[in-house]
């Protein structure tokens, strides 16, 4: 699967997709792929307001975990709740169906990388 | 050299395929000043005499005694067949079933385990067990930090002194505050409990019955819990929680226990198990190992060691808990106890105890001087007031072969007085009627 | 296997006491009391036995099977133990019977024994001290960094953070972080510490060290004096994770050389069985300077030769067990050093070193094994180009050999981590070579057949994902 063009992208593997003062953000692909199949993903709740950089949650597999940091600065209005039951989506689509927090933006993003960027990041 | 095989032509032959010429040389890397300054231990003893020496060590325990001593630990008879199953070398000899395929006995006892415990809590969910009651109250509490976000717990003073400083000791280094809500007569003082669940509070945690051996109903005191955010935790007995009402009747989200009268000897401490069982939504704060049932390649049912990505070894500082193993040998002998003696064999223990007990309390009661601390009801298990130090009772009646009872003085205030008598099944009416003639000879000539 | 609870029936009894002239109900009143009982098994005794034999049949054990799981010290654990643990005049023994008079009069016995195991480890491990109170190997290394931390708050030290190794087990750093350290790790270099990358997050702010030592790759620390001394310059201790004390019983005292704090396994080191799990028992040992935090209560000996426990040491820590810790198990520990005596102790030690190495020899051409050195008690190899441990280990399961520690330490790939132990003998060590040699080879020539393996096992692969997802923990939770 290729990375979208349209998202942004954070060193530590998650993604941002900016809609106006909203952001969406999910873990990449090669995220989910390093992974293995996901058996759990703890978020932030609703309110909670995330710095950039901060640890927002943790992605478990059967034998690894990986903690979640929000690339962008912001406060919680939306997490998806079907992960709970179903956290395979972020296995099967990581940037759709497998998003996990969405945000009203204290700031516009920085620091991020573009899609062809990551791909390069990911293959060093 | 016992249990070590190797003929001496053979350790030859090894010791050429390695490449040196001695034991020593093995050890090269250990530089002649790292060596040890001193190793002089005895020389090694025959099997025989070995078994001897510890057949008098034991001889020189007081255990030839009628004891009405409790505090949280009982001795219950324990079916022989606990031991005969429980110690076949499959059991005993294997380690944590890190490989399931060839574990599924120790992992399919760890399951059912957890199941038996989550019928006696009334919860929904346990983990294999935990080193014993008072790590088990402390989990609970770090539980409750993680789920809450908070750092304060509220603790009732009627829960066991020894697990109050446990809990204590564990989090000197955690950041919180411990608020211990005082006892009222050996009773919890619910109103201020409830006063003090605020909005900080992680949890609140209560132990029924008691340390006094007083029964409670904290329902009420979970529901204003929960409204406060904060979870209720409550230790019980195993023994009596078969009769009693259950943390999940109360609404507690985390229940408790030291699982010692489910088939462990007292054996002077341990070693014993905690039981420890929650709600549902609390299962991923749960620490320590948890079984669950899945399916293999082939569709068979089988059992693995799940959410594991709690743990140290994957998740190193940022674990839910440094614990690493359970207590499974303990938390097998749990489960057989609790198959051999079935929901009617637990509960007439229970009974046989609180019967015992009364008929007890009937005859000490009636000693003048000596009434009971509280009026609350008990199970098998309560404390009376002694017209002279408990202490020196206890004392005087066990050098006569009985010990009436654990003089509550050390870990309470000013109540010196008060001893904590405990029956259970094991009790003849005839050791009670002696137990009550000797404390009442005594009282006599005592005051 | 069906579970207990699928064979319920109800009305079937198995040992129950005699029935009570009064039920519950008839002494207190009905809002105290469950609504209804719960619902544990009903069976006879026979089903009891046959359902646990039964399942005791799907385990490998150390009765059963060779079992080289290193880092875990899967030795012979002797008969005679359990003899010693099953003795009435402990099993009977109510641990607050120590409280009643004279602290201790009524349990002479069991103070002794743990008056004489405490000495016994001294004397092992050079160190000034013991507390017997932890219940297992974690526990001892939250029990060593509270010591740490005691120590460091009583001279007024502001220490923040742990040090480290890469190498180390994971319930260091999470022992660390329960006892209110950050954790600072630091890569290996060869196998061992690297002075270089100690030095450079050495500061005043350190508590303390955790060391494996000989480390969990198997190697001994040639830098050891060097450490000591860099540590002592910053006022860190040295803490001495004895995970792998099988390996230097009389070849090197951890006191001697300048640790610290040491916890023990006995049920590693001092062959207490492992039972599946628990209870093991982590005794703790503290040089002088440590002493006086030591949990509380402590066994003191008297002039006249009787034993007393006394709590009068203002500085404890606390309690760490509720009582004095696994005294069960300490029976068994305790039992094995004197059967053994020093001599046969370090001879122990000797036959666990020459097993792992001469394994360690015969599988070089069929392992990668990355350490061209001498090992200590274990070593760790790499799976061939081309397969995985997972699949190798499954393979050992089929022919009747427990599997080796796969995927640890972490910082070696496809890792197996063999640890044969002194007790067992050349014929087993041989035929482990041949057995390697040959899933190496049906590896290389049938790939699928060791990704189909195990296929005689009790069960098969068992999904761990499916498990995780679904989360069936209790019989309850299975609809």
């Amino acid at each position: 699967m290729s990375n979208p063009t349209n998202l942004l992208y954070a060193e530590s593997h998650e993604w941002v997709r900016v809609e106006g003062e909203e952001a969406v953000l999910g873990i990449t692909d090669h995220a989910q792929h390093a992974l293995g199949d996901i058996t759990y993903v703890e978020l932030p709740a609703v309110g909670d307001s995330l710095a950039a950089g901060q640890e927002m949650g943790v992605v478990e597999s059967v034998k690894a975990a990986s903690d979640l940091y929000s690339p962008v600065a912001g406060e919680v209005i939306a997490v998806n709740e079907t992960l709970n039951d179903t956290p395979e989506l972020v296995n099967q689509s990581p940037y759709d169906q497998g998003w996990m927090v969405r945000v009203k933006l204290a700031a516009q993003p920085a620091g991020l990388l573009s899609a062809a960027d990551y791909e390069k990041l990911c293959q060093e | 050299m016992p249990y070590i095989p190797h003929t001496e032509e053979e350790t030859r032959a090894m010791l050429d395929i390695v490449g040196v010429r001695t034991l020593d040389d093995l050890f090269a890397d250990i530089s002649p000043d790292m060596r040890p300054k001193s190793f002089s231990l005895p020389a090694g003893l025959s099997e025989m005499e070995v078994c001897s020496r510890l057949d008098s060590l034991a001889a020189a325990n007081h255990t030839n005694v009628v004891s009405f001593l409790g505090a949280g630990f009982y001795d219950h008879h324990i079916p022989k067949a606990v031991d005969a199953l429980s110690s076949r070398g499959e059991f005993l000899t294997a380690y944590t079933p890190y490989q399931p395929e060839v574990s599924q006995g120790t992992l399919q006892a760890i399951f059912e385990f957890q199941t038996a415990v989550c019928r006696l809590l009334d919860m929904d969910a346990a983990n294999a067990s935990v080193y014993d009651g008072g790590s088990a109250l402390f989990e609970a509490g770090m539980m409750a930090f993680r789920q809450t976000r908070r750092r304060k717990l509220v603790i009732d003073e009627c829960v066991n002194p020894i697990w109050r400083v446990m809990l204590s000791t564990y989090t000197a280094n955690q950041h919180c505050e411990i608020v211990i809500v005082p006892h009222k007569n050996g009773t919890s003082d619910k109103a201020a409990l409830k006063a003090a669940v605020d909005r900080d509070c992680a949890a609140v945690m209560v132990q029924n019955p008691g340390f006094f051996g007083s029964l409670d109903d904290y329902t009420e005191l979970f529901t204003h819990a929960r409204s406060q955010g904060a979870l209720g935790v409550i230790s019980v007995y195993p023994v009596m929680q078969s009769v009693l009402k259950t943390p999940g009747e109360m609404g507690a989200d985390i229940a408790v226990a030291d699982g010692q009268e489910l088939g462990m000897p007292l054996s002077f401490g341990g070693p014993y198990l905690g039981l420890m069982a929650c709600r549902r939504e609390l299962v991923r704060q749960m620490p320590g190992r948890i079984a669950g049932r899945t399916h293999d390649v082939d569709g068979k049912t089988g059992y693995v060691l799940t959410l594991q990505a709690r743990e140290q070894h994957i998740r190193r500082s940022k674990a839910t808990s440094n614990i690493c193993s359970n207590q499974a040998l303990c938390a097998l002998r749990a489960l057989i106890h609790m198959s051999l003696l079935g929901p009617e064999g637990l509960s007439r223990t229970a009974e046989l105890g609180m019967e015992n007990l009364r008929r007890a309390l009937d005859r000490l009661t009636s000693i003048p001087g000596v009434t009971m601390l509280n009026d609350a009801p008990f199970g098998n298990e309560a404390a009376i007031v002694l017209p002279m130090s408990a202490y020196e009772l206890a004392d005087r009646l066990t050098r006569k072969g009985y010990v009436p009872g654990f003089p509550v003085g050390n870990y309470y205030k000013n109540m010196d007085n008060v001893l904590l008598v405990t029956c259970t099944e094991k009790h003849s009416r005839e050791q009670i009627g002696i137990l009550c003639e000797m404390m009442a000879s005594e009282l006599r000539g005592g005051m | 296997m069906k579970t207990l609870f699928e064979q319920s029936c109800p009305g079937r009894v198995g040992v129950i006491p005699r029935k009570p002239g009064k039920r519950a109900s008839d002494m207190l009143s009905a809002s105290l009391l469950r609504r209804e009982t719960p619902r544990l098994p009903e069976l006879s005794e026979l089903d009891v036995v046959r359902h646990f034999t039964g399942l005791s049949r799907l385990n490998y054990s150390v009765d059963g099977n060779f079992y080289p799981l290193g880092s875990c010290t899967m030795k012979y654990n002797a008969k005679f133990m359990e003899y010693a643990a099953g003795l009435s005049g402990f099993t009977a023994l109510h641990p607050l019977m120590a409280q009643l008079r004279g602290a201790g009069h009524y349990t002479q016995g069991a103070l002794q024994v743990i008056w004489e195991l405490e000495q016994q480890l001294c004397e092992i491990t050079g160190m000034k001290a013991f507390t017997l109170q932890p219940m297992a190997g974690a526990n001892g290394e939250f029990t060593g960094v509270m010591l740490i931390a005691a120590y460091h708050r009583d001279k007024g030290n502001r220490k923040t953070k742990i040090i480290i190794p890469d190498s180390a087990h994971g319930t260091n750093p999470a022992s660390a972080t329960l006892a209110g350290y950050d954790v600072v790790n630091i890569p290996s270099r060869d196998g061992i510490i690297d002075p270089e990358e100690l030095e450079a997050v050495l500061d005043d702010e350190v508590a303390a060290l955790m060391m494996t030592c000989p480390n969990t790759l198997g190697l001994f620390e040639n830098n050891l004096p060097h450490i000591v001394e860099k540590l002592r310059r910053v006022d860190a201790l040295l803490y001495y994770d004895g995970a792998n004390m099988n390996a230097i019983m009389g070849k090197m005292r951890v006191g001697d050389v300048g640790f610290d704090v040491v916890h023990l396994n006995l049920h590693k080191t001092f062959g207490t069985p492992h039972g599946g799990g628990g209870p093991g028992s982590g005794p703790v040992g503290v040089s002088e300077r440590l002493i006086p935090f030591l949990p509380v209560s402590r066994v003191e000996k008297q002039q006249d030769g009787s034993f007393v426990l006394s709590y009068d040491k203002p500085k404890s820590i606390g309690y760490i067990a509720p009582f004095y810790g696994n005294f069960g198990v300490f029976l068994k520990a305790y039992a094995y050093i004197l059967r053994l005596g020093g001599e046969g102790l370090r001879r122990a030690s000797e036959y666990a070193v020459l097993n792992a190495n001469y394994l360690r020899r015969k599988l070089e051409h069929t392992l990668n094994i990355p350490h061209e050195r001498l090992c200590m008690h274990e070593f760790v190899a790499s799976a061939p180009e081309g397969l995985r441990a997972l699949d190798i280990a499954k393979a050992m399961l089929d022919r009747g050999v427990h599997a080796p520690t796969v995927y640890f330490p972490l910082i070696v790939p496809e890792c197996l981590m063999f640890e044969p132990t002194e007790t067992e003998n050349k014929e087993t060590l041989d035929e482990l070579v041949s057995l390697l040699e040959e899933i190496i080879k049906t590896g290389r020539e049938n790939p699928q057949a060791l990704l189909d393996a195990p296929v005689h096992t009790p069960v098969r692969r068992l999904d761990e994902t499916a498990a995780a997802r679904r989360m069936i923990l209790t019989e309850d939770m299975a609809e």
